[in-house]
């Protein structure tokens, strides 16, 4: 039930991502969000795709170091304060967000934001408990 | 196993007799023979009929890799070019290739001491001897091949390279008994994988490994992903190639030198001074039967420690530990000595982390420093930057605490490193001194 993010290490060196997108596309691969964090030596490059598992076969084959990890799709109301409502909620519940981005497609008139979180069971439970609409992996990947 | 149960178990005493009046010839045969150890012998005012005693033989001048380059590359050779019929070379990473000799007799010598090696190790007449050591110049190959033959076992001449051929080859041949690099083996377990092949289901009961510095961890690493037992092989194209010393599968705990044929001694590198057995230092050699290519108290620049203590194996051979270092991999970094293989003891001291690592030496300035490139695979590949950085910078401490030197951690992705088929490049240095 919770959205798979897959992860991919990568060195700062140009073209890099290019050679992960071009091994996503050869392997007919939708991209739906991606993040990049990186530091002057390395990045992380974040990933949700339409076929994780196709995804995770295709860039272990060629080499690359990947990783899978639990993420919370939720909606966002898509007005001013709309993102601080939520983040003053998980504020207020004491969880701790590791890090999050934005998913492309928005869901119905909502944005959707991606959240990686310390403790996501109590997260999930808050969000819903206020009334955030938390988006299930199976409709994720087909927003 | 032991192959050949009277040299290998022999008492001190008569093994000492025998060194002697081989030594005695071997000097005799090279002072007449070779203009550089007649050289040698007149600088120090020697003649081989001085040498009256085993204890004698530290009076006579050390020779070294530059001696053998300078002599490049039939120069040292004992007998005339109608006598030699095998020809190897080193491979001349660091310099000019040295070039080595043997008559017929040497290569019946060596293929005896590795019969005798492999036999050490656990190979018998019934086994299948998978030999991924290159074909060629390099002594690996062939040594292996030779000694195989002798002890009468089967052997597939693999060589090195074309990794999916052999994992393929491994499947339909069932080999008992693997010969290569250890570096190259854990590269083999690594495409078995990613072929879906598990060494699991191989038929592979001993490893033999060899020509390039591994730890015990790689040793621990290599057992658990081949599901072998795996012991050390030692030698040196310039002493004989493979075959002068090996572990016995049994104890594992130390390799027995072949003192029938090879001398050993440990100097200190900086005083060329003997040390007594227990002491760490640098390898010499003498070799006592050998008759194109003899080598006199040759400085192998290999670190490592003597035992006499008797092994369980029932071997009286004299045993040297696990190579731990070389004289001349040995880095200086800000003053402080460094080898290669106590970075790679830290690195697998820590969990997750693969072996696979490279040094980089610098100099800003007028400061060394010290970049160790880490390959991140899955066992601590994290989503979160900070772990990552979080991970570089205890891997840093580490090194700090073990070596007393500050270095740099650097994270790469797997296979950022060249694995050669033969010898893993582990160190890269920079400075122009």
């Amino acid at each position: 039930m919770w959205v798979k993010q897959i992860s991919v290490f990568l060195e700062n060196t140009s073209g890099r991502i290019a050679e992960v997108t071009g091994t996503l596309a050869e392997a007919g691969v939708n991209i739906r969000a991606l993040a990049m964090a990186d530091t002057a030596d390395f990045g992380v490059l974040r990933l949700i795709v339409d076929n994780t598992a196709k995804a995770e076969a295709a860039l272990k084959a060629k080499g690359f170091t990947v990783g899978k990890t639990d993420v919370v799709a939720a909606e966002v109301e898509d007005r001013p304060g709309g993102l601080h409502r939520i983040l003053q909620l998980l504020h207020e519940g004491q969880i701790n967000v590791e890090y999050m981005y934005a998913f492309v497609q928005q869901s119905g008139s909502n944005a959707v934001m991606i959240f990686r979180f310390d403790q996501i069971e109590k997260a999930v439970a808050l969000l819903r408990q206020n009334g955030v609409t938390v988006i299930d992996d199976d409709r994720i990947y087909q927003l | 196993m032991i192959f050949d149960i009277e040299y290998e178990t022999m008492p001190r005493e008569a093994l000492e007799a025998i060194q002697l009046r081989r030594l005695q010839a071997t000097l005799a045969r090279v002072y007449a023979a070779v203009p550089f150890y007649r050289k040698q012998f007149d600088q120090a005012g020697l003649k081989p009929g001085d040498i009256q005693s085993l204890k004698d033989l530290r009076k006579i001048p050390f020779t070294t890799k530059q001696d053998l380059r300078e002599n490049y590359p039939f120069g040292m050779f004992a007998v005339p070019m109608d006598n030699v019929v095998r020809i190897h070379a080193s491979s001349g990473t660091t310099g000019q290739p040295t070039v080595v000799g043997y008559t017929a007799r040497d290569v019946t010598t060596w293929a005896t001491l590795m019969a005798r090696s492999l036999s050490a190790g656990g190979a018998t007449r019934g086994d299948i001897i998978h030999n991924a050591y290159g074909y060629g110049l390099f002594t690996g190959g062939l040594g292996v091949h030779y000694g195989a033959e002798k002890l009468g076992a089967s052997v597939i001449p693999v060589s090195g390279g074309n990794t999916k051929r052999q994992i393929v080859i491994m499947k339909d041949f069932g080999p008992t008994i693997l010969t290569a690099t250890p570096s190259y083996a854990l590269h083999l377990a690594e495409v078995a994988e990613e072929m879906g092949v598990s060494f699991r289901d191989l038929r592979f009961k001993y490893g033999i490994f060899g020509a390039e510095p591994w730890s015990e961890k790689m040793r621990a690493e290599i057992e658990r992903k081949l599901g072998l037992v795996a012991v050390d092989i030692y030698g040196l194209s310039e002493v004989i190639g493979p075959g002068v010393a090996i572990e016995c599968h049994e104890a594992k705990k130390g390799l027995h030198i072949f003192e029938d044929h090879f001398i050993p001694e440990i100097i200190d590198p900086a005083t060329g001074e003997v040390l007594p057995y227990g002491e760490r230092g640098e390898l010499v050699f003498t070799s006592v039967t050998k008759e194109a290519f003899p080598v006199i108290r040759y400085r192998t620049r290999d670190i490592t420690t003597l035992h006499a203590e008797p092994c369980i194996c029932g071997r009286t051979l004299v045993r040297m530990e696990k190579v731990s270092g070389r004289t001349d991999d040995m880095l200086i970094i800000r003053g402080v000595n460094v080898f290669p293989s106590q970075i790679e003891s830290v690195l697998m001291e820590m969990k997750g982390l693969s072996p696979h690592y490279q040094l980089v030496v610098d100099r800003e300035g007028n400061l060394d420093t010290l970049t160790v490139r880490v390959e991140v695979d899955e066992g601590v590949f994290s989503d979160e930057v900070k772990q990552l950085q979080d991970l570089e910078r205890r891997i840093s401490k580490n090194i700090k605490e073990y070596l007393g030197v500050s270095a740099k951690v650097k994270l790469v992705e797997p296979k950022a490193i060249a694995r050669s088929e033969g010898k893993a490049v582990r160190v890269i240095d920079n400075r122009k001194l």
